[in-house]
């Protein structure tokens, strides 16, 4: 069956193109693209995106007026029921925003906007976004954020690190997160939410293809499912 | 009724725009400052019968993350 996925575009959005071109471009389907403004999602949703750009020009907070849009509490809500949420750079900020993810982006320590690609270690491999890499897999993807610096308290960053759930870990300091934490998943392992754009990392012509490993994962596990 | 809600990091929380404003501080030759903190202010004009209650709810679900950050509220005698 076809895969049927979703990116959700916010005023201020500027990655959804991209997001629904490497769905397309993996998947062979292309996505629906969803409002912020409706508050209704399509039935039977197999994965949905939350793109990266400025929601709402990052007003208040990044992702903070957007975490209040009409479209999150159906994505609330299909998250807590298993669809799968990947959320990227200001889709990360929307999520932990949301209360679906823990912890906080916060402006980069060096406040300088980075913009450049960087390696990772996978330090997750089971989860439904990760399980096609190899466990402390290097991989390289691009982050462009001024917003990026992950913040959790010690408790919960232990327990996160306990459960499995850093998925992505910067292998250089690139914002001042705590641990060097890239990218987290919630408890259940359907949400993941980080910082670097795998969706610009699909193609040779991208320099690299590291990131369409994370679109084929999802692909593979909803076909085994 | 005007309210003033101040919305700060809280301690502990590494702040680099306030550290960056004291850098600049050290910059024009003030010493002495030992330590700077950025926080926003956010006024508010509400209906005199807006209840305590209200305004707590209304920092906690949109104008603070709790996660990073403490708010307080004052309310303004009017003038």
């Amino acid at each position: 069956m076809a895969f049927r996925s979703a990116v959700i575009t916010f005023p201020g959005s500027n990655c959804d193109r991209d997001m629904a071109v490497a769905l397309e471009q993996v998947s062979g389907s292309a996505p629906l693209r969803i409002w912020h403004g409706d508050s209704d999602l399509p039935q039977r949703l197999d994965f949905i995106a939350v793109p990266g750009g400025f929601s709402y020009g990052d007003y208040l907070r990044s992702g903070a007026m957007a975490a209040r849009s009409p479209i999150m509490n159906a994505i609330v809500q299909a998250a807590e029921g298993g669809v799968p949420v990947l959320g990227v750079c200001n889709g990360f900020q929307i999520l932990t925003e949301t209360g679906l993810l823990p912890g906080a982006l916060m402006r980069n320590a060096g406040q300088n906007f980075v913009c450049r690609t960087v390696p990772l270690k996978v330090e997750n491999n089971q989860s439904l976004f990760t399980c096609g890499y190899e466990a402390g897999e290097e991989i390289y993807i691009p982050v462009a954020h001024h917003d990026g610096n992950y913040f959790a308290d010690d408790a919960t960053l232990d327990q996160l690190e306990g459960d499995g759930r850093v998925a992505f870990r910067y292998m250089d300091s690139v914002n001042g997160s705590r641990r060097d934490i890239a990218g987290v998943l919630n408890a259940a392992g359907n949400v993941l939410g980080m910082m670097p754009h795998p969706e610009r990392a699909i193609d040779e012509a991208h320099g690299g293809t590291d990131g369409r490993t994370l679109f084929e994962s999802a692909i593979k596990s909803l076909a085994a499912a | 009724m005007k309210v003033h809600v101040h919305v700060s990091l809280k301690p502990g929380v590494l702040d680099p725009q306030g550290r960056a404003i004291h850098h600049a501080l050290e910059g024009l030759g003030f010493g002495g400052v030992n330590d700077v903190r950025a926080g926003r202010l956010i006024e508010l004009d509400v209906s005199d019968d807006t209840s305590d209650d209200d305004l707590d709810q209304m920092c906690r679900k949109l104008l603070a993350n709790m996660v990073i950050e403490n708010y307080s509220i004052e309310k303004k005698v009017d003038a």
